[in-house]
């Protein structure tokens, strides 16, 4: 019963994205950016002018140019190259780290839902105790226990960030099983394999998309930190949050070196919550909500 | 206070508890077992058997994990925290000069925060579809996805470089007039504010619109009551719970936004005493660290889980 009055962080964390009425044309530009920012991580590499790791120019953090549009490094490398190649590795990881994580976390779900009693409360319990200890916590003492790499932070990022999944994709997955047709396909005597995947599957699909790409936002934002903090992917490969913390020593003349690739991840990171609100509320509309 | 809620509050001190216990099994599993021998680490690959033996004895490795982790146990519950290997000086005399200054930053953010968070909320539930509305459930939404470390960038450029108002770095120990206070800690708390007041924010107007379109508010309405009466007088004492929940589960927020901003202010506070040893692979100091954030967390999560159970009228009075 309990469960019921005792509201998670994380149910809470994802209903914020459906608490609100933006106009469309802001659900748009969020959609653009995000486009816009998969196709970098997808072309960036091959588009981009110099070599990501050529020293280009005498001047460090130098201002935007026509030569240089978005200025140079701390080494006087240039920086349109360097965000183009880092974007791929900030999406790139993160998408592929959400996707596991929902991929993960629906499918536990699943499998708890239709299995015993027993196996769905030792599931539970287990995701439970994952989501007490905070993301960037997690994050740091596997980064202190195995070292950092490519692996490990998509490990991480699925470690923590699966068991929300799990959370909300059971909350719904529960409710669909109590639904006539399933008790119907169950007297029918349907395998519970055909009746995750078939009767419950395509009918939490939607949301359960919905939520991978908040997940997604949450997973570049933890990536990134780490790599602000040096932890995260390392030198010489840089993803947007190494670029902000190799450039750091900019920040005093106000270098764009430094600002470009925070504000790259902002407006990846709005785009993507831009979009994933404009969509939910757009569900919840539709289903008879406000 | 009947017997329903005290059970429940029991129940949910007894899950906090249980919880607590299996993340520092977690912890432990991750730091201490997984990751192989830490004596053939320390001695590196050249070690002879003999001396990685005569190690693995002396740090008690010999024993089976379960054992390790039960005397860890107990020495973390009575205050013995081992010692920092790169500072060579136990953890808890590191931490106990840490804690204050994060403690600060802490209490610091949520007296600026909580007050602001409440207006911004409550003000757009009460004009809830209109411009000011729309404008703040933008501005909210984009400020939750925005990392800690572009706003102190902007932060530090605008008012430490161009304004030249604050300094970019802060030192917590030179302290001796309000003045300077502010000056240190304006520009880590404008920070650490910005992410959860817009969390907090949109919590808390998701709580008083609930309430607003409860049958009692139109019924106040019907009866010619003034908005700002009713938004007053009627839905917020019955949101007070909620909104209490929204406070205590947005703090919980501080915990990992504090990480980022103690690094780039360069704040001698606990969690960038964490970073330093995460970098160093100071096992001890990492492990303490990481169940006193662990712990703080719980504690939030459990005061806003309590809040949401003692303010639910159908169990008060039952």
């Amino acid at each position: 019963m309990s469960n019921i009055i005792v509201k998670s962080p994380t149910t809470s964390k994802s209903a914020l994205g459906k608490i609100s009425h933006g106009s469309s044309w802001l659900g748009l530009v969020g959609a653009a950016m995000c486009v816009m920012w998969l196709l970098v991580a997808i072309f960036g590499p091959w588009l981009a002018p110099h070599p990501v790791g050529e020293v280009v120019s005498d001047n460090i953090f130098d201002s935007l140019s026509a030569a240089y549009p978005l200025g140079t490094d701390y080494l006087g490398r240039d920086m349109l190259s360097r965000i183009m190649v880092g974007a791929r590795f900030t999406v790139g990881l993160a998408l592929v780290a959400a996707v596991l994580a929902s991929t993960l976390g629906t499918s536990c779900a699943l499998l708890s839902v239709v299995s015993p009693k027993w196996l769905d409360e030792l599931i539970s319990r287990l995701m439970d105790a994952f989501i007490s200890i905070p993301s960037k916590m997690l994050a740091l003492i596997m980064v202190s226990a195995f070292g950092s790499s490519v692996t490990l932070l998509i490990c991480t990022a699925v470690l923590s960030y699966a068991p929300g999944a799990f959370r909300i994709a059971r909350s719904m997955a529960v409710n669909i099983e109590a639904l006539e047709y399933v008790q119907v396909a169950r007297t029918r005597g349907e395998r519970r394999l055909y009746i995750a995947c078939v009767e419950i599957l395509p009918n939490i699909l939607n949301p359960v998309l919905t939520d991978l790409g908040l997940r997604f936002g949450f997973i570049v934002l933890l990536l990134s930190g780490m790599s602000f903090l040096g932890l995260g992917v390392q030198p010489p490969d840089a993803d947007l949050g190494s670029l902000v913390r190799e450039n750091i020593g900019g920040l005093n003349q106000g270098a764009p070196a430094i600002v470009i690739p925070a504000l790259a991840i902002g407006t990846l990171t709005i785009g993507v919550n831009l979009f994933i609100d404009r969509l939910s509320s757009r569900r919840s509309r539709r289903s008879g909500g406000h | 206070m009947n017997s329903t809620t005290l059970w429940l509050i029991c129940r949910r001190l007894g899950a906090a508890v249980l919880t607590l216990f299996i993340v520092s099994m977690v912890v432990f599993a991750i730091t201490a077992v997984l990751p192989g021998d830490a004596a053939q680490q320390s001695l590196g690959q050249f070690a002879t058997p003999e001396q990685v033996a005569a190690l693995r004895l002396k740090m008690g490795l010999d024993q089976p994990g379960v054992l390790r982790y039960l005397h860890w146990l107990m020495n973390l519950l009575s205050g013995d925290m081992g010692q920092s290997v790169s500072n060579a000086m136990p953890v808890i005399d590191l931490m106990a000069g840490r804690v204050p200054n994060t403690l600060m930053l802490a209490a610091a953010t949520a007296l600026v925060s909580v007050p602001v968070a409440l207006m911004l909320g409550i003000g757009s539930a009460m004009g809830r579809g209109g411009r000011i509305d729309g404008f703040l459930s933008f501005f909210t939404l984009t400020m939750v996805a925005v990392p800690e470390f572009l706003v102190a960038t902007l932060a530090v450029l605008i008012f430490a470089v161009n304004l030249g108002w604050l300094s970019a770095l802060s030192y917590a120990s030179d302290i001796t007039s309000p003045w300077q206070f502010i000056r240190t800690y304006a520009l880590p708390v404008m920070t650490l504010c910005c992410v959860i007041v817009a969390q907090m924010s949109r919590m808390t107007r998701a709580a008083v619109i609930d309430q607003l379109d409860s049958p009692y508010v139109e019924m106040a309405r019907l009866k010619g009551v003034s908005k700002t009466r009713i938004v007053l007088r009627h839905a917020l004492p019955n949101a007070i719970g909620p909104i209490a929940n929204a406070i205590a589960l947005s703090l919980s927020y501080l915990l990992g936004g504090v990480v980022i901003v103690e690094t780039i202010f360069n704040y001698p506070g606990i969690a960038s005493l964490m970073v330093d040893a995460v970098t160093n692979r100071d096992m001890a100091l990492v492990q303490a660290c990481t169940m006193l954030f662990c712990t703080a967390y719980l504690t939030l999560v459990l005061i806003a889980d309590l809040c949401a159970i003692l303010s639910n009228p159908r169990l008060r009075n039952q």
